[in-house]
């Protein structure tokens, strides 16, 4: 496998959040800000790569039937480790993201990757399959973040654009973000089908 | 490729056994080293809050006579009241601030409330000596961004970012005005205006803001019984000051 095409699935072809549509739960929650989005993606791209790592140097130590358990432990650490650290040094953004850092531990894609790539490829593969999920994951978090926070309260991380501070509330609410999320879906699968032909 | 370990009992329990060992390990080491930070951070925090919400001019409208904040006394105050038909017990800190005379500038109050709109929301309260709020500073809240989560400014004054208005809390007096919502419905109307579209949160920040007052008063004879009903009367904390309706005197004790 050449490391170009891990790079391009990352990133665009297999894209976490637009193409494979995995871990819609924090996608959702967390682009509330651009701000949010982005850390939620950094977050979840340190535990991608940390998982694939380990997991990939241990898959012919785990026993297929015990395979599941033995991921999620050493996800979880990692998920773990990465909540301690953002308490101790970025207090400020753990307590926006508050729940939905622990939730990494059950977010789809990092066990969706360690399950389909990490425990098939080298640690080389595994570590940038890691990465670029990741990253793929973060702009898709941030993308969705800077439409909806425009929108939402006319803000570009958290600098005002517009005067006064109001924006249209459906789009930091649950529905707006729906509507986003669809709608981007909708355009960037559109770009991406008309640059493959 | 290596071949993989053959699903038996053995194996099994060996590989999960390690992994476990090794996890529990790493995240213990981890702890120990972030642990110190993390509390580091905390009491960062409520001191910040402190500092920000205890009064800094004696003469508020001028900005004029800057107060220098001598000692800070820390004590504990605790009461049970009733709040939305069920009995919350509060065990609150309370920060008195002396200047360099020993007179009382003020009182800060971490007080809380567990009935906002994502439940509990955490706030430090800050008063003057008579009782007038002077600042507050939101510690921990899970209210919606863009609704109820405009809490930390909306009751500020205006140059603070606030609503201004009848939005403002700061300058109200528990004493005098009412701390309730002014879109409140009969005994419900109060003094301040609501977030828009956030009345739940705004409903929180007022109990929390009233809960502050009381643990405010605490121990002061002649407040306490101008403002407040026998009803649910205090469970003494560790506070022995039953002071002598001379709020500018007060002994408090500190139970770090």
């Amino acid at each position: 496998m050449k490391t170009t095409d891990i790079i391009k699935n990352g990133l665009i072809k297999e894209n976490p959040t637009w193409v494979l549509i995995l871990g819609m739960c924090p996608t959702l929650a967390t682009t509330t800000s651009a701000v949010n989005g982005m850390s939620m993606g950094l977050a979840t791209t340190f535990v991608l790569m940390c998982s694939n790592v380990v997991i990939s140097l241990l898959k012919s130590l785990i026993p297929d039937k015990v395979r599941i358990p033995c991921f999620i432990v050493v996800i979880a650490t990692f998920v773990t480790i990465v909540q301690m650290v953002m308490q101790g040094y970025v207090p400020d953004i753990y307590d926006k993201l508050g729940l939905f850092i622990p939730l990494i531990v059950v977010n789809c894609i990092v066990l969706g990757r360690a399950e389909a790539f990490a425990s098939k490829n080298n640690m080389f593969h595994s570590l940038l399959d890691g990465l670029f999920m990741g990253l793929g994951f973060t702009w898709a978090l941030t993308l969705l973040g800077m439409v909806r926070e425009a929108l939402g309260s006319g803000t570009f991380f958290g600098h005002s654009f517009i005067g006064g501070n109001d924006g249209m509330l459906l789009f930091i609410l649950a529905p707006g973000g729906f509507i986003c999320l669809g709608l981007l879906m909708a355009a960037i699968n559109a770009i991406r089908r008309k640059t493959a032909k | 490729m290596a071949k993989k370990a053959a699903s038996n009992l053995v194996n099994m329990l060996l590989a999960l056994t390690l992994i476990a060992f090794v996890a529990s390990l790493a995240l213990a080491l981890m702890n120990n080293a972030t642990k110190e930070t993390i509390e580091i951070n905390k009491q960062k925090k409520v001191d910040e809050a402190v500092q920000k919400v205890l009064p800094h001019y004696r003469d508020m409208e001028a900005k004029a006579d800057t107060i220098i904040v001598a000692k800070t006394d820390i004590d504990t105050v605790q009461f049970k009241r009733e709040v939305k038909g069920k009995e919350v017990e509060y065990i609150l800190t309370r920060y008195t601030a002396y200047d360099e005379a020993g007179t009382l500038v003020g009182k800060a109050i971490e007080s809380f409330d567990n009935n906002g709109f994502g439940g509990k929301l955490r706030a430090m309260v800050g008063f003057d000596a008579e009782g007038n709020i002077t600042g507050y500073a939101i510690l921990e809240s899970n209210e919606t961004p863009g609704l109820g989560a405009k809490a930390d400014k909306w009751f500020q004054t205006k140059e603070n970012g606030g609503k201004g208005g009848g939005a403002q809390v700061i300058g109200l007096n528990p004493s005098v005005n009412k701390i309730m919502v002014s879109n409140g419905k009969g005994d419900e109307k109060g003094d301040v205006d609501a977030i828009t579209g956030s009345t739940i949160t705004s409903k929180a920040f007022c109990r929390l803001v009233s809960i502050a007052y009381e643990a405010f008063c605490y121990g002061n004879d002649a407040e306490a019984e101008a403002e407040e009903p026998a009803e649910g009367e205090n469970v003494e904390g560790t506070d022995e000051a039953q002071a002598d309706g001379d709020t500018e005197a007060q002994p408090a004790e500190a139970t770090k």
